[in-house]
């Protein structure tokens, strides 16, 4: 527009311009947290996407990475159509090839597999959405090689609470932000369930609430914390049975709660040497006992208005003694090896800022108790006329999870929480359903010899939850049945598998070679590995007599060209989350809350753009292709022609129970169970794309002995019978297995893994120091060192995004300012830093809120150069780094020479925050520096165009 | 230069960001560029999007673009007093702005009816004086379209009638996950924000150079760790340190006093 220089120009703003031609509601996936979103779309393309506000998840708030979805959904790293690699793996050099040879070659290469022995296809996938799919798929295909990402990140932390509680925090449970009056978030949290944390810290300090944050860094939600306990990594399991020593010892426990819903009083067998020595002492009908004081006699402990008694030592009727469980719990923490001061010299925190905060939540808990005026009824239909809450919660995830001593770390934080009486109580931790589920919910995984055979499917899924050694994944000699060793005697409880073992294990051929690896959603050539330099050999490694490589075929769909695409022969390129169908299933990974059961759909919001198939789709067509009884007529022909939401809508895993639990029946009234509803996915689209039923007042707490709960749970589907849910403070399972190392039974460990699992398996939270601490010396490698990830990137899915990489474009390695000092490092100065695995070279920024012994960085900044379709300056490639290239994912050698996975030994789940450093300056910054290693520039396929240098998105809006 | 309006009882539209509660999420920063995009000054236009490229003295540029609201976050003090702090940063569309009356052709403005300041992108010239005079580098120029731009309030979606009512204030305080942003009328005493700020001592960035920024912040809460002061506090401490009713037992065996627990399931 001209301007007239003698005419005042008045700014015309248009205050009300039409936003958009529609609006479109789906859910986001921008990370796991699932939250509701209004996408406005205009001229076809994507103006805006903002949080819904009638969604449960996130009432209508967005995040960063939300927010950002329209650069990842035009993204210049998409994959545009299905690619069949023609150089060396790791060359780049694929031919594009049409969906019908794709499908073909995958439906050859797997089908040879199923006719021979399905387990040597291994299927694992990233942190998927589908898993209610692809562990249903695998199960049909008759592999029990099957797992998602839960080992590599919090298996720990949701095993601990499953077997401990039958929930756990995040998509098993909540603090009750509402009423809670003191907080405590333990380790790194900023990840899952990122907005209602958000939200939850926002309301309760505003409330006045105390939020205490153990963290060995202050950033993120730690910044906002009242008191912020600069912890030592991996010692928070003592810090928090030190908790539990001083409120033992100064009786605070509610021990009425204690009789009422937990395992407290049950009778624990003390006959030491004998086949049941630790179990429980049970009567006829294998119930357990326990001692009524009012009669002074056995009674059974699930009866009902018994004085059980939680102390002293009574006699069985064959003449031996038995104890309450509570009264070797109360033992063992009593101790001073539980001691504030003995935790002091390992935690790092001064045993009287220990002992305060136990006399805090001692205080808030019993001082402080709320009272809901709402009437309930308990399991034995007994009428309460107020719900008494202890209004103290805790939140934690991979922080205290991703050790090696994660596990009982985990089971020691939901053992505090149950002494104090906080869980499903108002104020305190809540059940979000379908949990509580019995502890551990009566699922065993699929796999046995007897269980896997050719051209048949698993009688059960790949995943479970074992209760003693007969339960095992093991052939006969006691060797490993998965390819991961998941269920094995080297992680008997990996109920979410042992993903960073794979690659490792199908290139060794140990347990033996597999046929082919297919993977989703998994970038396990960088940043879903550990030892990534390694990693990039075992995926590129070839037979020296037969020239072919050791693991022969390699699948992979994704939507996104990741550092893994060049290692694979084929890609099924997947598309975005705004172009296809989903379905977020209480079957899978729910997104229900306390008050209320809930799940929800994708739909697609746009059309792609490219030949690019949701992976959903093309797994259900593949299976029809395979023959595989669930997706397969009886005449042969495809079951689910329509592809994910015919399956969405017409599978029945269970009569009446499909992967969507609303608007069920023929008139779409039922809720939980009810025939199949041909219009579901209408109903689910007209109500924003999510089902949600609401708990009466009544319901929504003491969920696990809450009468009406647990039989509405029933009618939903939630759980099989509404019977009591007993919190198990001493878990007996484990007893089992440790007994069988000990010489009893008939499936025993091999002679080289007994004193591991006797030493660790122990039916009541124990603290030990991480492996790596242990086993390395901490005089060469002093410090610890840890990794998060920023609040604008978490679980963000290839994130190569515009928006998000100008926020977290590099990452430094952050480290103390007054540590940094002792060794002459200043500000902006390289430095390597040296592991037992490998070196890498990195910038330093210092900081005053780090524990000194600690140095952390961003995790999964750091890309290959070349990769995602980013040019070779970005920095991405050059300033960025993985801390995983100097992270082991195995153990040193130990006595037998055996080399153990760098994992928690129950769980399996990666212990990658043992991490130990030393660290030792390079030099100050100058022009050019990179960071080290640096691994060959990756080729992109030419077919992709790289993004425009100068983006102006939205420019032909105005 | 440019005058500014005259004083008048019109709304003094603007936002309060507390500073207890904002983690530091970036949430603000993101959902504002995604709206902006399409907005008033769109577009916020991004460079080295894909790529990076290194000046001399060995800062990485990488990708750098538009952007209205920043968030910072950075420790203050050292050693055990540190605290540290994620600071949202955008125009706080002061009483008295500097930045519109330095304007030499009468592109920046401040909005009569309720106090936005606003660039006329057609009048702009690109000169720069504007972010010289803002202390608070609350504007971005767009060197691709020589132009500056800056927060405009969200002035297309807080009076957008294509909106619901509830859905008209900054993209900013919608999409906060925290709750830590509040938009309202801070020139009317009684409005929820000026209550807000009243109640929890909300202060000006700044307040020395008198520019009179509308924008308040809250600030942190006093921490409540061992540094505190509270005597609740110490009396706390005495406590754990008396070890509760275990040592009034005076036993040997701690256990004996669970032994007679009568309890009732």
């Amino acid at each position: 527009m001209s301007v007239n220089p003698f005419e005042t120009v008045v700014d015309i703003v248009d205050t009300s311009p039409k936003i958009s031609d529609e609006v479109k509601l789906t859910t986001c996936y921008m990370c796991a947290c699932r939250c509701g979103i209004k996408v406005h779309l205009k001229d076809n393309k994507v103006r805006y996407i903002e949080g819904n506000r009638d969604h449960p998840v996130n009432k209508g708030v967005l995040c960063a990475k939300g927010s950002a979805g329209i650069m990842q959904h035009y993204s210049p790293a998409r994959l545009t159509k299905p690619l069949k690699r023609v150089g060396e793996r790791g060359s780049g050099e694929f031919k594009e090839i049409e969906w019908e040879e794709a499908l073909g070659i995958a439906t050859q290469w797997l089908s040879k597999i199923r006719d021979n022995d399905p387990r040597k296809l291994a299927f694992f996938t990233g942190r998927d959405q589908s898993q209610g799919l692809t562990g249903f798929w695998a199960s049909q295909f008759g592999t029990p090689n099957h797992a998602a990402h839960g080992g590599f990140c919090s298996v720990n932390m949701a095993a601990a609470g499953l077997y401990t509680i039958g929930g756990s925090f995040w998509e098993f449970g909540e603090p009750d932000w509402e009423h809670t009056k003191y907080f405590l978030m333990f380790g790194v949290a900023e990840d899952h369930d990122s907005n209602p944390i958000k939200t939850g810290l926002g309301k309760l300090k505003t409330r006045g609430a105390k939020f205490v944050s153990i963290n060995p860094v202050k950033t993120g939600y730690s910044a906002i914390a009242d008191e912020w306990v600069g912890i030592k990594p991996g010692t928070d399991g003592l810090f928090i049975l030190a908790i539990v020593h001083q409120l033992l010892k100064s009786n605070q426990i509610d021990l009425d709660y204690l009789v009422r819903y937990t395992n407290a009083p049950w009778l624990v067998i003390q006959d030491k040497g004998s086949e049941d020595h630790g179990l429980f002492a049970r009567d006829e009908d294998g119930s357990p006992l326990c001692w009524n004081k009012a009669t002074n006699t056995l009674a059974p402990a699930l009866a009902t208005d018994i004085s059980p008694a939680i102390a002293g030592s009574f006699t069985l009727p064959d003449g031996r003694l038995a104890v309450p469980s509570f009264q070797l719990l109360a033992e063992r923490y009593l101790s001073e090896d539980y001691s504030p001061e003995t935790a002091e010299k390992q935690c790092g925190i001064e045993a009287n800022t220990i002992k305060r905060i136990a006399a805090e939540i001692g205080r808030v808990a019993f001082e402080d108790t709320i009272e809901l005026d709402v009437t309930w009824t308990d399991w034995a239909g007994r009428k309460h006329d107020k719900m008494i809450g202890r209004p103290v919660a805790m939140h934690a995830m991979r922080g205290i999870s991703a050790h090696s001593n994660g596990f009982h770390t985990c089971r020691a934080l939901h053992v505090l929480q149950i002494l104090i009486g906080s869980i499903d109580a108002p104020g305190g931790f809540r059940y979000k359903p379908p949990f509580p589920k019995p502890a551990p919910p009566p699922l065993k995984p699929a796999g046995k010899v007897d269980q896997v055979s050719p051209n048949t499917p698993m009688p059960g899924p790949p995943l479970g939850f074992p209760t003693g050694p007969e339960d095992l994944l093991v052939e006969p000699n006691g060797q490993p049945r998965r390819i991961d060793k998941a269920f094995s005697w080297e992680a008997p409880l990996s109920a979410h598998g042992v993903m960073h073992m794979v690659l490792n294990n199908a290139w060794k051929g140990d347990p033996y070679p597999i046929d082919t690896l297919f993977m989703y959603m998994a970038n396990m050539g960088w940043n879903s590995s550990m030892n990534i330099p390694d990693t990039i050999k075992m995926m590129t490694d070839k037979d020296e007599v037969t020239g072919d490589y050791k693991i022969p075929n390699i699948i992979y769909s994704d939507a996104f060209y990741s550092e893994t695409i060049p290692y694979a022969d084929l890609i099924l390129p997947d598309t975005t989350y705004l172009e296809r169908w989903d379905c977020i299933s209480l079957l899978d990974r729910p997104i229900c809350d306390a008050d209320g059961v809930a799940d929800s759909i994708r739909q697609p919001v746009v059309k792609p753009d490219r030949d690019v198939r949701p992976f959903q789709d093309v797994l259900i067509e593949l299976g029809a292709r395979l023959g595989l009884p669930a997706f397969t007529t009886e005449k042969g022909s495809p079951k689910y022609p329509g592809g994910y939401p015919d399956y969405i809508v017409n599978h029945e895993r269970g009569p009446g129970i499909g992967p969507l639990a609303g608007f069920r029946g023929a008139d779409g009234l039922s809720e939980g169970k009810g025939e199949i509803n041909p219009k579901q996915l209408d109903q689910y689209v007209e109500n924003g794309c999510f089902w949600r039923h609401e708990f009466s007042p009544t319901e929504r707490y003491f969920k696990h002995s809450n009468k009406a709960y647990l039989e509405k749970a029933v009618d939903l589907g939630l759980i099989g019978a509404p019977n009591q849910i007993i919190l198990q403070l001493y878990v007996e399972p484990l007893q089992k297995f440790r007994l069988a190392a000990e010489g009893h039974g008939d499936i025993q460990p091999p002679d080289e893994h007994r004193d591991r699992i006797k030493t660790y398996f122990d039916p009541l939270p124990i603290y030990y120091t991480p492996f790596e601490e242990a086993i390395s010396d901490t005089n060469t490698f002093p410090m610890h060192a840890l990794t998060q990830r920023p609040m604008a990137m978490y679980h963000s899915w290839g994130s190569q995004n515009a928006w998000l990489r100008q926020i977290h474009g590099f990452n430094k390695l952050y480290m103390s300012r007054t540590r940094a000092k002792k060794m002459e490092i200043n500000n902006d100065d390289w430095v390597y830093v040296s592991s037992p695995q490998g070196k890498l070279k990195a910038q330093v920024q210092l900081m005053e809120g780090v524990n000194e012994d600690t140095v952390w960085t961003w995790n999964a900044i750091g890309k290959r150069r070349g990769a995602w379709n980013l040019s070779p300056d970005a920095p991405e490639g050059t300033k960025g780094f993985l801390l995983n290239h100097i992270i082991s994912q195995l153990l040193p050698e130990q006595g037998s020479g055996y080399r153990y996975a760098n994992s928690d030994p129950i769980t399996g789940q990666a212990a990658w925050f043992d991490l130990r450093v030393k660290i030792e300056k390079a030099g100050p910054n100058k022009p050019g520096e990179l960071t080290e290693p640096q691994f060959e520039t990756m080729k992109v396929s030419s077919t992709v165009p790289r993004g425009n240098p100068t983006s102006r998105y939205g420019e032909k809006d105005k | 230069m440019t005058s500014l309006p005259k004083p008048s009882d019109s709304p003094q539209l603007g936002l309060v960001i507390d500073l207890d509660i904002c983690v530091g999420c970036h949430a603000c920063a993101v959902n504002c560029k995604e709206w902006n995009s399409g907005g008033h000054s769109a577009p916020m236009t991004d460079w080295n999007a894909y790529s990076g490229t290194e000046s001399q003295d060995g800062d990485d540029v990488g990708a750098w673009g538009v952007w209205f609201n920043r968030v910072h976050t950075y420790e203050v003090n050292e050693g055990p007093q540190s605290r540290t702090v994620h600071f949202p940063r955008s125009c706080l569309h002061c009483e008295e702005p500097a930045c519109v009356t330095v304007c030499p052709t009468g592109a920046s403005y401040k909005r009569e009816e309720d106090g936005i300041v606003l660039v006329n992108p057609d009048t702009c010239i690109g000169c720069k004086l504007c972010s010289w005079a803002c202390p608070y580098g609350a504007r971005e120029y767009d060197q691709t379209d020589g132009v500056m731009k800056k927060c405009t309030l969200c002035i297309d979606k807080i009076y957008n009638e294509n909106l619901e009512e509830v859905d008209r204030v900054p993209a900013c305080v919608s999409t906060c996950p925290a709750g830590a942003r509040h938009f309202g009328d801070l020139s009317d005493p009684d409005s929820d924000v000026s209550i807000l700020v009243s109640d929890r001592q909300g202060y000006d960035l700044l307040p020395e150079l008198g520019y009179k920024p509308t924008n308040k912040y809250l600030p942190p809460r006093p921490r409540r760790d061992h540094l505190s002061k509270e005597q609740e506090q110490v009396s706390i401490v005495d406590m754990a340190n008396s070890d509760g009713s275990y040592e009034s037992n005076e036993t040997n065996n701690p256990l004996l006093k669970w032994v007679d627990a009568v309890l009732s399931r």
